[in-house]
């Protein structure tokens, strides 16, 4: 066991040197700690590589983009950022937020995109009560059966821009309407939360048509959507998937009889590589890039100028995660120690948001308005406020 | 439901069929004559997408894009063969596996390098991108229609080729015996290393033709290539027929159970291979 490494030190001698630093970095932070003036840390969990890549980086961007307009600190501390490539990866997720919450030490968690990676990284939070800020992944349980008081979302749950489809079509007159979504956790609850508006308010779904995901082979399934002949066709497909859907939907001919609508993923980012097919698409949101509000135009004009790109919905929940937190840092005058008093705080606060201004339910899920908009020379163009302030119903959480 | 869904959704099988054809026979030919098992062939599918986009992008137009990509994909193939698989010709099966797993990630990492992760899209040329109505609700893209008359065109060319020329003939020798095709005098190298960039070019090219209706996405190689294998499995390793009788199949199959049976869809085309391997383990056309 005693063989000399190449440099001569014998292996003991090196592992009782790393136990020796080990033991006076933990003996030192709590030093730094009374000082006051160590930096906040904050860890985020999110996606820089793989199909999410664009999302996490646009949310991290964003975050930073919103610390920076306060001085860099929070609380009247300085901010520093421990960032882990999720991968977007699910069997990860338990190793990667274990490692930023006892080896990084963080003081708060943001992440991730993702919500499989979402729950793997809850369920952890809630049993180490670090206060957590998830901006974007939709699982209906991350404020539901896992809800917890030190989680907090500033994005939307799956149940958001679904229920809110059905009012819509209802409103334009669509009764007999064709729901169509990729078979997965995430499509099937956007899909429960449509088919409850819209069957509630006297529609009828002529056929429902789950499609296996992530596949993208859509043909087969539009020509029985010709034959059926409904009023219009609801749907839920995102990234490649509502590139894809929307193109073969135009060159099938039916969008010049069936009009198509959406959750808001079906042309959000993506209607530059739809092109004209995208034209008079409908879906409905938490936010559109062309919302006219003072707070949207400032938004997207400081993102724009730091980063030379336009921002989306992605930076929107980004920005609004670190909003939320500045709030309860400043609640506590920087001190991490005062969860409680920071947790009623954020409880109670109201985010200036770029997609209006909104506030958390009890199971801590953003209360906000969903728009419908239409798709006008590859543009998201608002066309009303379908539901004003819409709650998440927060089925299984303790706290609701 | 009338006929005429029934006769579209033919249509839409046939179609679907003759893409994997162009994909599956360059992988049978190399599994056939080669004895390589080629995991990377997706790879190829997904670069011939990726050049298609990219040169259409810089020239604006699909096919002065394909017909830039094609040289590209064909040296690449040759690279590959010469760089890479000449090395494991008399190693086992599962040296291959590994090689060509490996080229897999590698691709993929340079596809991110090179494209990133977004998903693009490519423009049908203006001349074919419109519709033909079939019904009053329904029309039929005619670029669909162009990719199944120049799948059949290559599949003609391939017949012709293979069973009319000296090339092909040497091809088909080597398929059904390689240690006597080298014992004539055959130089054995420069077969494997054509054949392997024709199979290359082959499953680049359905990458270009498919781009435009399929969009460009990162992993767009990955599912192609385990349905080419369930096609070449079904067809028969090493016979070009049994790959274009198993891709319609297959085809067809994936077609009408996501139509007649969509609750077990994804499992249609695999029940099917569990069937003809049951009463032919060999393939359609394979020699036992």
């Amino acid at each position: 066991m005693s063989q000399a490494t190449p440099t001569g030190i014998k292996r003991r001698t090196l592992l009782k040197g790393a136990a020796g630093v080990a033991a006076a970095s933990t003996l030192f932070h709590p030093v730094f700690a009374i000082g006051g003036q160590a930096k906040v840390k904050v860890g985020l969990l999110l996606p820089y590589t793989g199909t999410y890549a664009k999302l996490g980086n646009n949310i991290k961007d964003a975050l930073a983009l919103r610390i920076e307009q306060s001085g860099g600190k929070m609380g009247g501390r300085e901010v520093e950022f421990v960032s882990i490539d999720s991968e977007a990866k699910p069997p990860k997720a338990p190793e990667l937020t274990k490692k930023l919450i006892k080896k990084e030490q963080v003081d708060f968690l943001v992440g991730p995109v993702h919500s499989v990676v979402g729950m793997a990284m809850a369920k952890m939070a809630r049993q180490d009560g670090l206060i957590t800020v998830i901006p974007n992944a939709g699982a209906n349980q991350l404020t539901g059966e896992l809800c917890a008081p030190n989680i907090f979302r500033t994005s939307f749950s799956s149940y958001q821009p679904g229920f809110p489809g059905g009012k819509a079509m209802l409103e334009d007159g669509h009764k007999r309407v064709v729901l169509m979504y990729w078979n997965y956790g995430f499509g099937k609850q956007v899909a429960a939360a449509f088919k409850q508006s819209f069957l509630a308010g006297g529609g009828t779904i002529v056929k429902e048509i789950p499609t296996p995901f992530p596949k993208v082979d859509f043909q087969a399934y539009l020509t029985e959507v010709a034959a059926l002949q409904p009023d219009a066709v609801f749907t839920f497909y995102a990234g490649g998937g509502a590139v894809k859907f929307v193109k073969d939907y135009a060159a099938a001919g039916l969008n010049k009889h069936i009009p198509l609508y959406g959750a808001g993923f079906l042309t959000e980012g993506v209607t530059a590589a739809q092109g004209a097919a995208a034209e008079g698409v409908r879906t409905t949101l938490h936010y559109a890039d062309s919302l006219d509000l003072p707070a949207n135009h400032r938004f997207r004009e400081a993102f724009q100028q730091a980063y030379g790109r336009p921002a989306d919905v992605y930076a929107v929940q980004g920005y609004d995660a670190a909003d939320l937190l500045l709030q309860g840092m400043a609640a506590v005058q920087g001190d991490t120690g005062a969860r409680a008093e920071m947790i009623t705080a954020m409880e109670s606060s109201t985010i200036d948001s770029p997609r209006g201004a909104f506030t958390f339910s009890r199971a801590h899920n953003p209360v906000q308005n969903i728009y419908l908009r239409e798709v006008v020379n590859g543009e998201n163009r608002v066309l009303r406020t379908v539901e004003e302030r819409l709650e998440d119903p927060a089925e299984g959480c303790s706290l609701a | 439901m009338d006929l005429s869904f029934y006769l579209i959704q033919l249509l839409n099988g046939i179609q679907y069929g003759l893409l994997l054809f162009l994909v599956a026979s360059g992988l049978t030919l190399i599994f056939g004559i080669m004895g390589i098992i080629n995991l990377a062939h997706g790879s190829f599918y997904m670069f011939g997408a990726y050049l298609a986009f990219w040169f259409t992008g810089l020239t604006g137009h699909l096919l002065s894009g394909i017909l830039l990509a094609l040289p590209v994909a064909l040296v690449m193939g040759y690279a590959v063969e010469r760089l890479a698989i000449s090395f494991l010709y008399r190693r086992d099966h599962l040296y291959q596996v590994l090689l060509t797993y490996a080229l897999i990630l590698i691709f993929n990492e340079l596809q991110r390098m090179f494209w990133g992760s977004d998903v693009h899209s490519v423009p049908i040329p203006p001349l074919f991108s419109g519709s033909v109505p079939l019904t009053d609700t329904q029309a039929y893209p005619v670029y669909r229609l162009l990719i199944s008359l120049c799948c059949i065109g290559i599949a003609l060319g391939m017949y012709w080729v293979i069973q009319k020329t000296r090339l092909g003939m040497t091809i088909r020798a080597g398929a059904s015996n390689r240690e006597m095709v080298e014992a004539l005098g055959i130089n054995v190298n420069r077969l494997f290393a054509l054949v392997f960039s024709l199979g290359a070019a082959l499953a680049a090219l359905a990458g270009m033709l498919a781009a435009p209706v399929n969009t460009v996405y990162p992993g767009i190689g990955d599912s192609i290539l385990i349905i080419s294998f369930v096609v070449v499995v079904i067809g028969g390793i090493g016979s070009i027929k049994g790959a274009f009788i198993g891709a319609m199949l297959i085809g067809l199959a994936d077609t009408f159970g996501k139509v007649l049976l969509p609750e077990v869809a994804s499992m249609v085309v695999y029940a099917l291979m569990a069937l003809v391997l049951f009463w032919r383990p060999q393939g359609l056309f394979g020699r036992g």
